[in-house]
């Protein structure tokens, strides 16, 4: 990013490594697919989702499912947005926009790292490749857009920013 | 919807039985006449933040997949499931906790790729809370690709 960022670098990416695992392990879904947080940093994150039966899309080629890779690198992509915006606030993700290179080898954990390549005041965007451990080879890549959630007028996304608040601690204001 | 062949509950769940995914996030069939509806009932495990509580968009993400993919293989009677090439979600409204329903329409099926539209639903089928479109890898009949 080009821009310099409006936040203390060192504290924000000790609150990151902080927060970051609740993304992953600390959501009911992240925890019932298996995801693992690996690495954060400002505008950087990389999450895992090992192999497991459950997450099988096709049982006669044992391939995991498009929509648990959809799922991690989602997750993936939105940890990067997180990390970058201005203020450590809930979010919400737009779009986003999967391309399936190739099928994952069954048996591998699928890793997918995300990079959010340009931060505005409330919008983010990011991209993401999902690998089987050569990133030159990946199984699918992905494009989103986040938009921080306002504390303001909307009751939708008060409650948003008040349950990130609650969720992470209170250590959401930056 | 576009012309449909006719299918069974027992085809439904035939094909739903064929993706062990579909099971992480109990997916269920509901048939009227033969417009297929899926339900993906409200459970812990579908659930990305605990404290509103919201919907993972993840699982809805998956949850439309599975929906196109189920609606392709029932419709094109293929032998393999047919593989997702590419496909763009939009999140429109946050899932609340309470059971989600998605339909899929086949906007255009070829002889290899196909073109399927996704509805993912809750309180109102006019207030979709994602849409899903996307191409589908499906080889009618024998040859693959």
């Amino acid at each position: 990013m080009t821009d310099s960022p409006k936040f203390d670098i060192k504290e924000r990416r000790e609150k990151l490594w902080t927060i970051a695992p609740m993304f992953t392990e600390g959501t009911p879904h992240g925890a019932a697919l298996g995801l693992k947080f690996v690495a954060v940093d400002i505008g950087r994150a990389t999450i895992s989702l090992p192999y497991n039966a459950k997450l099988i899309g096709d049982s006669e080629t044992r391939v995991m499912f498009g929509g648990a890779v959809t799922a991690l690198l989602d997750q993936a992509c939105g940890l990067a947005a997180f990390s970058a915006l201005e203020k450590l606030d809930s979010l919400a993700t737009l779009d986003l926009r999967i391309d399936y290179m190739r099928a994952a080898t069954p048996g591998e954990t699928i890793i997918a790292e995300a990079h959010c390549y340009k931060a505005t005041r409330d919008v983010a965007f990011v991209r993401a490749i999902a690998h089987d451990g050569d990133s030159e080879d990946p199984v699918a890549s992905a494009q989103a857009i986040f938009m921080q959630a306002k504390s303001a007028p909307n009751k939708d996304e008060a409650d948003d920013a008040k349950a990130a608040e609650t969720v992470r601690g209170g250590t959401a204001r930056a | 919807m576009t012309a449909t062949s006719k299918f069974t509950e027992a085809q439904v769940k035939s094909v739903l039985s064929r993706m062990p995914y579909s099971k992480l996030i109990g997916v269920k069939p509901l048939l009227m006449g033969h417009e297929l509806t899926l339900i993906m009932p409200y459970s812990q495990e579908v659930i990305g933040n605990p404290v509103l509580p919201a919907l993972h968009g993840g699982a809805v993400s998956a949850f439309m997949e599975l929906t196109a993919i189920t609606q392709l293989a029932l419709q094109g009677g293929h032998t393999k499931l047919p593989k997702p090439v590419g496909v763009n979600i939009d999140y429109l409204r946050r899932g609340k906790p309470m059971d989600t329903y998605a339909r899929a329409l086949v906007a255009r099926e070829g002889k290899r790729v196909a073109n399927v539209r996704v509805r993912a639903w809750q309180e109102s089928f006019n207030e979709p809370i994602s849409m899903l479109h996307g191409h589908f890898m499906a080889a009618r009949q024998k040859s693959n690709g």
